[in-house]
């Protein structure tokens, strides 16, 4: 099963057809999940080749793993070999396969790690982006677009050192934890000589059908806004300039902390006040009854007031006439050793064709988003991702080759 | 110890594993193997030599003398681990730690004595404790001749000294009362460099690359130790290494572990 480049949700749909059927009703413990003895989305799979990277229109599948590493040599023919090894990995493991077949001899490790000899792609994509100090550790500052710069810091910005910056990014998503998993660790351990880990983030996003928006920890609807990126991907996503980024795409990282339990304790109608959605349907609060009917900023109540409140998250976004694509997935890493409270967030990703937009809307975002009592950023990260790679290139070619 | 279990078999049980049947090693490692025989032989001579001396100032009761020994006799175990540490019945009795005792095992050896001597600054109690301990060295000894090395030996037992780095001297659990990790730290990596030395010229002729990346890693490695070294045989107290520094050292060893562990190249048929 193969999936274009920018395979919209309905392809996906008719792929994993077990979506729509397939669930072998009645057998306890056996939903939706098997058809045939195999898993409904195993055998789903993306081409790695093509235009774009994949793993940005790419449907959203239910696991990532983020890596962050910094380059450990500073030297650029070292680092095109590293991404010619990566190259052929991804093209490799994306389709199911391991990173090469197993070798005779029986005295060095196996050539892969081995987790995930038994499983199919489950619609793996890997997606890999290089940071600002990439570019000047390798002496090639001067290719650098000139709004390719590290991020400002932000009003209420909490951002720990150990989860904001580095050089490489691959973010490895899947429709199993263990698939995307499997994936960041073979690239890392081929390139570990010249890479060093800085940190990383596993996360999770859900939703019964692949058309449905998936929910994050706050019970929100979340990607909602992206089908109006989506209508102007020129404009909002795709870079034109410079030569090594034409067709790729500025990608955005933030590790926001999400306090479970305060939101929790907060009425249905003062969470509806945040975000300006219903949560029930993500409508536009007041009087929306579909999810994707318009957000009217400008519409009042017979007092005169804004019915989408002002200060809600999605007004803020909004007002600034900015878009952006995002990813962002749910992370629950245990219990928080300080507060003994859930140690919970979102791996907030997303997608522009300049950091700008980001910037604008977090800025507009700022002191006034209600939803700021309940959130703390405490990592970042810019990353330019390249375009998509041709059968015979390998990723960054038109940056890092001689 | 722990990560050697799995060596200790692999002593017994190699030839007899069903995959390796077909696995003759093709070059001929007689030289080498013999070569690292007479190493451990001759590291576990000077531990002998030194468990002596350390017997002898704790006998005397003098704890300066024996803190500034105890580090540097166990350097010559850690460094010939991958053969002292195969005698399952031996090494509990020489380095089990506090945390390794099982329900009702008597504790011995020298993280007993490390105990005393750091917690409670006297040699008191300690004189039983040397004595049983230069026994089971001096029976070590006498063992060690009867291990057959063989190549796959000397692959595995470096790559398990890197290991036994990664996982109990990185965290600093080895040395928990007088804080000297980084001796037994730095003794395995010379363990594994002294395989890699006597592996290397043969090892160059099937793949120079690897030989050249090893050189480096290893080098890079020791240029971090040294960072940590007083005068000419000390090092400092594992506590003083900030948490940046650890992970520093700790990436630098696992940098070299999955080139080292490339080694077997040479096994194979
Ligand atoms: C934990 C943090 C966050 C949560 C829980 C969250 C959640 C949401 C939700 C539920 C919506 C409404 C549905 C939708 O359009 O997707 C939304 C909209 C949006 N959010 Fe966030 N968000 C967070 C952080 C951010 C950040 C850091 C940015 C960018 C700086 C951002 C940018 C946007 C944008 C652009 C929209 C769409 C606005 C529009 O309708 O035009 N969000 N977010």
């Amino acid at each position: 099963m193969q999936a274009s480049g920018g395979a919209t949700r309905r392809q996906f749909l008719k792929q994993a057809g077990c979506l729509l059927g397939g669930a072998l009703a009645g057998v306890p413990g056996m939903a939706a999940a098997s058809t045939g003895g195999k898993h409904c989305l195993a055998d789903v799979q993306y081409p790695f080749y093509g235009e774009r990277q994949q793993g940005i229109l790419t449907p959203q599948q239910s696991y990532v793993y983020f890596l962050v590493m910094d380059l450990a040599v500073e030297e650029l023919n070292v680092m095109r070999e590293v991404f010619q090894t990566w190259t052929s990995y991804a093209a490799q493991l994306t389709q199911g396969r391991n990173v090469r077949p197993y070798g005779e001899n029986q005295f060095v490790p196996p050539i892969d790690t081995g987790e995930a000899d038994d499983l199919s792609a489950y619609g793996l994509t890997l997606t890999f982006g290089i940071s600002p100090s990439f570019l000047k550790k390798l002496g090639l500052q001067k290719r650098a677009p000139k709004e390719f710069q590290d991020l400002p810091l932000f009003a209420r910005d909490q951002l720990r050192p150990e989860w904001t910056g580095g050089d490489i990014c691959i973010q490895s998503c899947a429709n199993d934890a263990q698939v995307a998993f499997h994936a960041v660790r073979q690239l890392v351990r081929v390139a570990r000589a010249n890479v060093t880990m800085k940190w990383s983030q596993a996360g999770f996003i859900s939703a019964d059908r692949a058309s449905d928006t998936p929910r994050n920890l706050f019970g929100f609807k979340d990607g909602t806004a992206n089908a109006n990126t989506l209508k102007e991907p020129e404009k909002w996503l795709w870079v034109s300039e410079p030569d090594w980024l034409r067709g790729g795409t500025y990608l955005i990282v933030r590790k926001i902390a999400m306090h479970l339990e305060t939101w929790d304790r907060t009425s249905y109608r003062e969470q509806v006040r945040t975000f300006g959605r219903d949560r029930a349907t993500g409508a536009p609060m007041g009087y929306g009854k579909d999810e994707f009917e318009p957000l009217d900023l400008s519409r009042k109540d017979a007092r005169g007031q804004a019915v989408i409140s002002e200060d809600s998250h999605s007004a803020l976004a909004n007002a600034t006439g900015r878009q952006m694509l995002r990813r962002a997935y749910s992370w629950s890493d245990g219990i928080h050793p300080r507060t003994g409270q859930f140690d919970s967030g979102l791996l907030f990703l997303c997608y522009q064709k300049s950091p700008q937009q980001f910037i604008d809307i977090q800025s507009a975002l700022g002191n006034v988003d209600r939803l700021n009592e309940y959130i703390t950023h405490v990592g970042s990260g810019l990353f330019a991702c390249f375009p998509g790679v041709r059968e015979g290139e390998y990723l960054g070619q038109r940056l890092l080759g001689a | 110890m722990h990560t050697f279990n799995k060596l200790a078999l692999a002593v017994g049980v190699s030839a007899m594993m069903a995959f390796s049947a077909p696995a003759m090693a093709a070059v001929d490692l007689s030289a080498e193997t013999r070569a690292y025989r007479e190493f451990v032989i001759g590291q576990i001579d000077e531990l002998e030599k030194g468990t002596r001396q350390f017997a002898e100032a704790l006998r005397a009761g003098n704890v300066a003398e024996a803190k500034r020994l105890y580090p540097r006799i166990r350097m010559y175990y850690e460094r010939s681990e991958p053969i002292a540490e195969s005698f399952g019945d031996l090494d509990p009795r020489i380095d089990a730690r506090e945390a390794d005792l099982e329900k009702d095992q008597i504790w011995m050896g020298f993280h007993k004595i490390e105990k005393i001597l750091w917690t409670q600054n006297t040699t008191k109690g300690t004189e039983e404790t040397a004595k049983k301990l230069l026994d089971d060295i001096k029976e070590l000894r006498a063992k060690v001749p009867t291990v057959e090395v063989t190549g796959e030996l000397m692959v595995q037992g470096a790559v398990d000294l890197l290991n036994e780095v990664s996982t109990t001297k990185i965290t600093g659990e080895e040395e928990i009362f007088s804080r000297t990790d980084l001796y037994d730290f730095r003794a395995n990596i010379e363990g594994a460099e002294k395989i890699f030395e006597l592996l290397k010229p043969k090892l160059k002729e099937k793949d120079a690359k690897l030989v050249q990346t090893l050189e480096q890693r290893f080098a890079a490695v020791n240029a971090l130790l040294d960072r940590y070294k007083v005068g000419e045989q000390d090092y400092k107290p594992y506590t003083d290494l900030s948490e940046a520094d650890t992970r520093q050292l700790a990436e630098a060893v696992n940098k070299l572990g999955e080139p080292l562990a490339q080694m077997g190249v040479l096994l194979a048929p």
